[in-house]
């Protein structure tokens, strides 16, 4: 009995390649953690939101796309090495590879494999493309780590073309009426993903400093985003029937203000829910998400082909407890401290 | 129901009250008419209750999408509102159909009457082919909750312009409980009330809170100042022989009130008298407690008949030998109803108004500080020269209530709100020292900012001691003045007292736990009742 017993501690203490403590998603073989939330030695970094890239780590290592939002949000230039997407290396015989997440621009699923068993750890991410970041890669793998930011079956977006289309009826209806319109949204991948489907025939855009911001960096790798970044310098009576990206801790400020007469938005997928809508007070919400939504999350634990899956960041209880009943997939809980950024009040 | 969901999105999707008003205008002028009763009483808040039980609604649902049943209940939680979390997770229809409101509301109704089984398979069919917002309309009718963003004075408004009449014409003709099954359009606004519909009261002239100083008001001498009671404003009418009470929420309450049950044999018909419904004993008005031991009783015996007897003081008179005497000054009307209550033997079952002579504003403004102490909870102040308007208007009457008294209370449990704050922790539970130990004695919900709730539910959500079931109780930490209405002994909460009209008047962030008031402090704010 006491043989079998200390069996069982070993498979559980050595089997697993990835656990969580105090300071993150941990991979003792690799001795680097992911997204960690304290400040380590090596961070592998799923992409740019601040709940999965802090500051403070030694060495981080991050897709080469992430590279620019690194240096504008942290600063850190020496320590960072930089991987292009599906290009393996290896530390202490773990082979390590990043691959796209279609979360954000940059934004990767982290791949860990050692002794024949394949690790995945999502980040965020979404399965439906949004026309800007590397569309999500399907990774097969013995064990899913996955997100559950909108993990219950009330969250089932509509198809992301049908918002692009409801985005501009309701910018054009705006200008018809003599209104701004103001449209809410993530500085970093929400505004991107808005900016790039505007119908630019309808009027002028402009943008938010911290909109500008992350413009500008993503351009230093190429990407060419339309858009005026907003300053005191600009004329804002010249400002009419346009459009204004700006991120949710701009709404109810003075720096808002001036651009009245406007119509507001906010494009999110908690959106989908009527509660949140009003909430915000906003004219409109538009169920633009950068994250799975319910089907997806199940079509990726599906196709993963994973025998174990990890719920982190959402309803993972819920999400959870829904995977090992409904397909008789082992699955548990990872609690980490990722949160969710679309609902971020402030940046 | 197609435009019927059309108009409820455009309402929903603004808050400007000339928006919503066109857009009802437009819906009128394109509803087929059978409809538009339907969609007026639906507006208007006067709808069929829910046919089919909730947990059965769920059950189908569930099916329906093929999930268990945990997580629709875990999902709910989430939304906040059946009706809503129903129709995220119905699958998709491929099959849309539109239905006319008028089929959809008599199948509501028909629904109570028949098995689980045929209810079933007709809500289910209708899932199977309605989507996005009809089928969220359907579920809000279904669910019995159905509630629109426009108050009635903006469907009055709509229903003034889209039939060119008056607004206060309409406002008279929708009042009570009317049935869209049994009137029509011209039924309803084309009538002859006097003849058809001699149960209707007049809409109940309501007045807005005084914000100024009565200084700004002008000469005293101008102004009827009488005392503002705590009981049931209401609406006494003798017609064709027959008596009626109207609440002013639009109720007809004349069982309740035997009371005035002779009345009909001694007032001449044709006449209607605006009050107050009130309990009296020894020359003055009893505490609203009183009053809440009646209402709502089926039966009422001899023994509350007697502890909590009830008169109507009566402040105006608004028909006369039949005639409609509300563009009258009010000067007039009154002596016309102080002459009346002088004449008719009416044994103090109904009494006037006292006229408060003050010698001036100092004076009232005086009594206003001491109400409570005279039975009163602050004062009324209308123009003599005012007639007897319809709906809240400003200008000729005023309210004046007396501060409301006020407490600090210290955050201790908090649960999650519905709708609008659904998922957010909005509902709270606050308590006062009890020497070492913190009692709760009062709930509240409202008088925070949306931005004070959403810092709070963070901070809840840190804060978090212990959780059951949907309440979470809370580090006792935050402080919140809390101003009522009234309050008396009650065992319902542990301090052993009960609050009216409790509210959330500011967070106290200048105050520590320990700075909160004591059970001491509530039970001295009784004794100073008279």
């Amino acid at each position: 009995m006491t043989v079998l017993k200390r069996q069982k501690r070993t498979e559980s203490q050595y089997m697993k390649l990835l656990t969580v403590n105090q300071k993150g998603l941990y991979c003792k073989q690799a001795d680097v953690y992911l997204d960690p939330w304290k400040p380590v030695d090596t961070a592998l970094i799923s992409h740019g939101h601040s709940d999965h890239m802090r500051w403070g780590m030694k060495n981080y290592i991050c897709q080469e796309q992430t590279v620019p939002i690194l240096n504008l949000r942290i600063g850190a230039e020496n320590n960072v090495r930089a991987v292009a997407y599906n290009d393996p290396f290896e530390i202490n015989g773990v082979k390590i590879s990043f691959h796209p997440a279609g979360h954000i621009i940059g934004s990767s699923q982290i791949r860990l494999e050692y002794e024949g068993e394949v690790w995945v750890f999502t980040g965020d991410y979404k399965i439906v493309s949004d026309g800007v970041s590397q569309p999500y890669e399907l990774v097969k793998c013995d064990h899913f780590i996955t997100e559950s930011t909108f993990g219950l079956p009330i969250y089932n977006f509509p198809d992301p073309h049908e918002i692009y289309e409801d985005i501009n009826t309701f910018w054009r209806k705006n200008v018809a009426l003599g209104y701004n319109t103001v449209l809410l949204g993530y500085s970093l991948g929400k505004a991107q993903n808005i900016l790039a489907h505007l119908d630019q025939s309808i009027g002028d855009i402009y943008l938010h400093g911290a909109v500008a911001n992350t413009n500008e960096a993503l351009a230093t790798i190429g990407y060419d985003f339309p858009g005026v970044r907003i300053t005191p310098e600009n004329d804002r009576s010249k400002i009419k029937g346009a459009v204004i990206v700006a991120p949710p801790s701009a709404s109810d400020t003075p720096w808002l203000r001036k651009m009245t007469p406007y119509k507001i938005a906010m494009c999110s997928g908690w959106m989908q829910l009527r509660g949140a809508r009003r909430r915000r007070g906003v004219d409109k919400g538009f169920p633009l998400s950068d994250h799975c939504d319910w089907q997806q999350l199940n079509q990726a634990v599906q196709d993963t082909g994973a025998k174990h899956v990890y719920v982190t960041h959402g309803y993972e209880n819920n999400f959870s407890k829904w995977v090992s009943e409904e397909y008789g997939i082992k699955s548990s809980i990872f609690k980490t401290l990722y949160n969710d950024e679309e609902e971020e009040v402030s940046e | 129901m197609r435009d019927f969901v059309k108009l409820f999105e455009e309402i929903d999707g603004t808050t400007k009250t000339n928006q919503k008003i066109q857009a009802i205008v437009d819906y009128l002028q394109v509803a087929r008419e059978e409809d538009k009763v339907f969609a007026i009483a639906v507006l208007t808040g006067n709808k069929p209750s829910r046919p089919a039980k909730t947990t059965d609604l769920r059950l189908w649902a569930s099916e329906l999408a093929n999930i268990p049943l945990w997580l629709f209940e875990e999902s709910y939680y989430i939304v906040g509102d059946l009706a809503e979390s129903l129709s995220l997770i119905l699958p998709k229809t491929s099959a849309e159909a539109d239905y006319s409101l008028e089929q959809i509301i008599t199948e509501v109704v028909r629904l109570k009457k028949v098995t689980v089984e045929e209810q079933k398979e007709v809500i289910t069919g209708y899932w199977n082919h309605l989507s996005g917002t009809s089928l969220f309309v359907f579920n809000k009718l279904m669910t019995g909750n159905f509630r629109v963003g426009v108050s009635s004075k903006i469907v009055v408004k709509a229903l003034a312009k889209y039939l060119d009449k008056d607004e206060a014409v309409i406002e008279h003709r929708l009042i009570g409980k009317w049935d869209p099954f049994t009137e029509t359009m011209a039924s309803l606004f084309e009538s002859n009330l006097a003849e058809d519909k001699h149960f209707l009261p007049y809409p109940f002239y309501l007045a807005y809170a005084l914000e100024g100083d009565p200084n700004d008001l002008g000469d005293l001498s101008e102004w009827v100042v009488e005392p503002k009671l705590d009981g049931i404003r209401g609406q006494l009418i003798v017609r064709q022989n027959d008596l009626f009470v109207w609440s002013r929420g639009e109720d007809l309450m004349t069982e309740k009130f035997p009371e005035f049950a002779k009345l009909n044999q001694i007032l001449p018909d044709g006449t209607v008298i605006d009050g107050e419904v009130i309990p009296w004993k020894d020359g003055h008005a009893l505490d609203f407690n009183v009053m809440q031991t009646r209402i709502g009783r089926k039966n009422l015996s001899a023994k509350i008949l007697q502890e909590a007897p009830l008169v109507m003081v009566c402040y105006d008179l608004l028909e006369w030998n039949g005639e409609d005497i509300r563009t009258k000054p009010l000067y007039e009307r009154r002596a016309l109803l102080k002459a009346i209550l002088e004449t008719y033997p009416l044994d103090n079952i109904l009494i006037l108004s006292e006229h408060k002579q003050f010698a001036n504003w100092e004076e009232a403004k005086a009594f206003r500080e001491n109400a409570r102490v005279h039975f009163a909870e602050g004062l009324m102040l209308k123009r003599a020269d005012s007639p007897y308007e319809v709906g809240r208007k400003r200008g000729n009457w005023y309210k004046w209530k007396t501060e409301p008294m006020s407490i600090d209370g210290v955050l201790i449990y908090a649960q999650s709100g519905s709708g609008r704050r659904a998922n957010l922790f909005t509902d709270y539970t606050f308590a006062v020292w009890d020497q070492e130990q913190l009692v709760p004695f009062t709930k509240a919900y409202s008088g925070l900012t949306d931005k004070e709730l959403i810092t709070i539910d963070n901070w809840i959500k840190r804060n978090t001691i212990d959780k059951f079931g949907p309440v979470r109780s809370v580090k006792p930490e935050l402080v919140f003045e809390l101003a009522f209405e009234g309050i008396n002994l009650s065992t319902r909460h542990k301090s052993g007292v009960a609050l009216r009209f409790p509210r959330i008047l500011r967070w106290r962030k200048d105050k520590l736990a320990k700075d909160a008031n004591t059970k001491e402090d509530l039970l001295d704010l009784i004794k100073q009742k008279p």
